[in-house]
């Protein structure tokens, strides 16, 4: 089952005898209230089992009905990848055997899909990668299943299985490139650019959560190696399940380095289906083409065919929401960044953030430097995206500006940022309720200061000796008596005047 | 009162309507009558696979109560009807005439069942069919054979004919039947009933086992042509639940049964198609069909309607393209049997894989004609064969709609035998697929075509039951009612009598 035993090219290596070709198929789950056929509820985490109905599992007799929100979700994502929209499509019965498809066959889209001929700009380092996308159709769901027993969870060896069907009939919408050639070293970064593109496209457009960890974002990852200079692509193989954007990048980078050990050794790559493991970054054989179904796709005629007229079609146009490309472009230049910036912002998933965070008060540097510095190594060490942190843009806001207000200084802003995120409310209510402001020249400070001085006669000897710097110790002591309340340059001005007497 | 349980059974849908209105009988009587009859005479028929019993009478003393009470009830209130056992209804048993579905029981209920339960029908018993529709004389059900009234050693038609038998043999006064190669109207023909197959998409087909769903179409099967037109405008019209019902109001289809029965066709034209059963088409058709054909339409003449001839050549190519399609989507319709949710699970013993199990259940719940099709139809949309047979067998389709679209420029309806034979004994056909499939020649056409197509009685040959065809533009449904009705008052007329009459009461 591992692929421990596959003998691996290095990375480097393998280009310097081979050119890779990529292609992704992506899975959007869409977001609509109801399943793609019938009016149970989409949303995640329910009991198992609860959202069904004869129709969604298959019952004779049952028929489907098409979801209007749906398809109107996949238009949006064909308009925004520049797709042309067919003005005929029709649903189709991909047909095979499974306990998690009810009814024997998943109603899909085959050689009428709704949106084609569409394309999709990504940037690594600085360069511009054309994606071209072949086709936008919808789908349903399939139910899930749970192979209880056995070591890998996979069917075989498992003693039973449990079927979901709660997940069966999701709406969804699946994203099939063009092949693309020519990215060479930058295949796997231009296949997870490509996903993260994507993904901001479809959030923008407001149709699915987008998240790969709950499986509303699946992809496929196709790749092939021809030799250098060949005209001629190689014989790709097909790895399912790679559900996370690193995973994305790992599965290109292993299935190249796989591949072209394969060659070297005068192998031959078999068209198969690979399955992708998180744990290893590696990829394993699942069934392959020769034994691959016949799908036997026919138009499905329990539905009607779709006829989206061109009124409808640029009425959904018109209502494109702004695509993260062109709002990237205008925030690079509202806010004066540099591209290489602005991908870091874009990368870190920070960018809405920011723009919300400017839009609440702060300087563009300043949230900036808030969300890209403190927040993003507090998520990274929670191990959570920066977007679920329990704070809002409008707290980073308020707390930007109670330290430019010299109400707290950068350490207690700190403090106060443990105090929001501990839900303990708003900046200022914390600042408030902790008593974390900075100390004015008050009697506390005073005395903090002079005990400071007196408990260090040392010191003041060696200041006294011409050994100024040696102050710093003592307003360490002073920051640290006040919990760091202390405007440090103050306290530093205090010592001398008292030490130095200037 | 007017009469005993019995004759209850003999009194047709509008005169039940009548009586229960009236309060002249009680809603448990009508249905305790044909309870009775159905104790009586089902052994020796075999039209039932499920019977109500207990659940019918409350259905009926409950539709007497309300009345007692001075509930406002419609016209059908306490009517007893036989569903066809593809018809799915919640909590009763549904089979499909299938081993697979055997012990299956839905936890919904079809559109056309709903309907009818609204209308305040109640429900006798699901009737017997050839496994999944698939057979012209119900020799393919996984149960039992259904018999022919008019000769028990015959076949009552199919698929619906246990549907046929009930109706005909004074079990129910009416059916829900359904048709996708001539199953409504083949089976009404050689029991003497009427049988109408409405417009594809004019009655919903949610909640009907799926065959083949481009021409699956529920329909009435009764003793006359008003009481199948009352049923359609019960079960008819638009549904949201089937996305191929079409969005239009159904047209009067009961007036127009009773202008037809007023006797007036001047102005009518009417089209006899030579491929069925015209000159130069005659080979399988028995002479006492043409001559029952020949004279009906000589009455349709005598009332005033200008009959010519029309010709449609690729009515020719009607049975090998039906048996294409038909079989392809029943390939895909059925694959959801398979042991996983509901119905028979075969040797689930520990021993076999997921494969295996599906495999064997498949094996041990399907009978011989149900894979036979399926065989074909898998084979028929397989990769490099698509095109050959599917793909070529939908352009036919095209060219029999083209066909019928050039005739109805000239012609208001199209009439012609509904079966070329009349009923065959039990047994004939059961060993030559191809013999069996010719029965629905005259049918298939307007299937293909998703047209409205009735079977009215034309009289007897050898002492069997004959049927005339009627075909009519989509939605245009209302036409094959006037003229059916039309031929059915003038034969009765004739006759002194209905000519289910003539089957005597046991």
């Amino acid at each position: 089952m591992t692929s421990t035993a596959d003998r691996l090219v290095e990375f480097d290596e393998v280009l310097t005898r081979y050119e890779p070709v990529i292609g992704l198929e992506t899975h959007v789950e869409l977001g609509t209230a109801s399943k793609m056929f019938c009016g149970c509820a989409t949303t995640f985490g329910a009991e198992p089992n609860t959202h069904t109905c004869p129709v969604c599992l298959g019952m004779p007799g049952s028929l489907p009905v098409a979801n209007a929100a749906a398809i109107e979700a996949t238009i949006k994502i064909g308009l925004a990848l520049g797709c042309r929209i067919a003005n005929w499509s029709r649903f189709a019965r991909k047909n095979y055997f499974y306990p998690d498809i009810p009814k024997g066959f998943q109603t899909s889209q085959y050689d009428e899909p709704l949106c084609v001929a569409g394309h999709l700009d990504v940037e690594v380092d600085g360069t511009t990668h054309r994606v071209e996308i072949e086709r936008v159709h919808l789908e349903e769901d399939t139910g899930k299943n749970l192979h209880v027993g056995g070591a890998t969870g996979r069917i075989h060896g498992a003693d039973h299985s449990l079927i979901d069907f709660n997940r069966a009939g999701i709406p969804l919408v699946e994203i099939v490139t063009r092949p693309v050639p020519g990215a060479g070293r930058l295949a796997p970064e231009v296949a997870r650019a490509y996903v993260t593109e994507l993904r901001e496209i479809v959030q923008a457009l407001g149709v699915s959560d987008v998240r790969m960890e709950q499986g509303s974002l699946r992809c496929d990852v196709n790749i092939s190696l021809n030799p250098v200079g060949d005209l001629e692509w190689g014989t790709r193989t097909e790895t399912k399940n790679v559900n996370s954007l690193r995973s994305v990048e790992r599965a290109v980078r292993f299935e190249m380095r796989r591949q072209a050990a394969v060659l070297d050794s005068g192998g031959r790559i078999v068209q198969e289906t690979r399955h992708f493991h998180e744990d290893t970054g590696s990829t394993s054989s699942g069934r392959s083409k020769e034994e691959a179904t016949d799908y036997r796709y026919f138009p499905e005629p329990d539905l009607v065919p779709l006829a989206p007229d061109a009124d409808w079609i640029e009425k959904l146009r018109a209502e494109l929401p702004e695509l993260p490309a062109a709002r990237r472009t205008r925030l690079q230049q509202e806010w004066g960044i540099s591209g290489t910036e602005m991908t870091w912002l874009a990368n870190a998933g920070a960018l809405g953030l920011v723009e919300q965070t400017v839009a609440a008060g702060a300087t563009p540097g300043d949230a900036r430097k808030w969300w890209l510095g403190d927040l993003a190594r507090r998520a990274n060490e929670a191990g959570t995206e920066l977007g679920e942190l329990a704070v809002t843009p409008a707290q980073v806001a308020e707390l930007v500006g109670l330290v430019n207000a010299g109400t707290i200084n950068d350490g207690l802003a700190r403090q106060v940022l443990d105090g929001v995120l501990a839900g303990q409310g708003d900046p200022a209510q914390v600042v408030e309720a902790q008593g974390l402001a900075v100390m004015g020249e008050s009697d506390e400070l005073v005395a903090a200061v002079e005990a400071a001085i007196a408990g260090a006669p040392d010191v003041i000897a060696k200041v006294k000796a011409g050994k100024v710097q040696a102050l710093g110790a003592l307003v360490g002591a002073v920051m640290k008596t006040t919990r760091g309340k202390a405007d440090a340059p103050t306290v530093k001005r205090m010592l001398e005047e008292r030490v130095l007497g200037s | 009162m007017t009469g005993t349980s019995s004759d209850l059974t003999r009194v047709d849908v509008a005169g039940l309507s009548r009586l229960l209105s009236s309060g002249e009988v009680s809603a448990v009587e009508v249905t305790r009558a044909h309870l009775d009859r159905i104790a009586a005479d089902d052994g020796r028929l075999g039209a039932y696979l499920h019977v109500e019993d207990d659940a019918a009478l409350a259905a009926a003393a409950a539709v007497d109560q309300a009345r007692a009470t001075g509930a406002e009830l419609g016209p059908l209130a306490g009517v007893p009807v036989a569903l066809k056992d593809l018809v799915v209804t919640e909590g009763v048993p549904t089979t499909s005439g299938s081993k697979i579905l055997e012990g299956w029981l839905p936890p919904y209920s079809a559109t056309v069942a709903t309907r009818l339960a609204e209308a305040g029908t109640v429900l006798l018993g699901k009737t017997n069919m050839d496994e999944f529709a698939m057979g012209s004389s119900t020799e393919n059900s996984a149960y039992q054979v259904t018999r022919n009234p008019w000769d028990t050693d015959r076949i009552p038609g199919g698929s619906s004919g246990g549907s046929s038998a009930a109706v005909a043999g004074h079990l129910a006064p009416w059916s829900i039947g359904t048709d996708t190669g001539g199953s409504i109207r083949q089976p009404a023909a050689v029991t003497g009933l009427v049988g109408h197959k409405p417009t594809y998409g004019s009655v919903s087909r949610y909640g009907l086992i799926a065959f083949s769903s481009s021409l699956d179409q529920a329909g009435p099967m009764a003793r006359t042509v008003l009481d199948a037109a009352v049923m359609h405008e019960v079960i008819g019209g638009h549904d949201p639940r089937d996305s191929t019902s079409i969005d239009t109001p159904l047209a009067r289809l009961a007036d127009a049964a009773r202008e037809g029965a007023a006797g007036d066709l001047r102005g009518v034209r009417v089209g006899v198609v030579r491929e069925l059963g015209g000159e130069g088409h005659t080979d399988g058709y028995e002479p006492g069909v043409l001559a029952r054909t020949r004279e009906a339409i000589e009455v349709l003449a005598g009332l005033g309607a200008e009959v010519t001839e029309v010709s449609c050549p690729s009515f020719d190519l009607a049975l090998p393209a039906y048996y294409l399609i038909a079989p392809s989507e029943a390939s895909s319709n059925l694959a959801r049997y398979e042991g996983v949710r509901f119905g028979l699970r075969a040797g689930d013993d520990g021993s076999r894989d997921l494969d295996e199990v599906m495999a064997l259940t498949r094996e041990q719940g399907f009978g011989p004609e149900v894979k036979r099709r399926i065989i074909l139809g898998t084979y028929a949309l397989s990769s490099g064969y698509y095109d050959a047979y599917y793909g070529q067998a939908q352009k036919v389709r095209t060219l029999i709609t083209r066909d019928f679209g050039a005739a109805f420029a000239d012609v208001d309806v199209l009439v012609s035998p509904t079966m070329p034979t009349v009923a065959f004994p039990i047994g004939a056909r059961v060993d030559d697929p191809i013999a069996m499939y010719a029965a629905d020649l005259c049918t298939l056409p307007a299937s293909l075509a998703g047209l409205p197509a009735i079977s009215v009685p034309s009289g007897l040959s050898d002492g069997l039951p004959v049927g005339l065809q009627v075909m009519a533009p989509a939605l245009a449904d209302e036409r094959c009612y006037r003229i059916a009705a039309a031929l059915e008052a003038a034969q009765d007329a004739t006759r002194g009598h209905r000519l289910l009459d003539e089957l005597g009461a046991a």
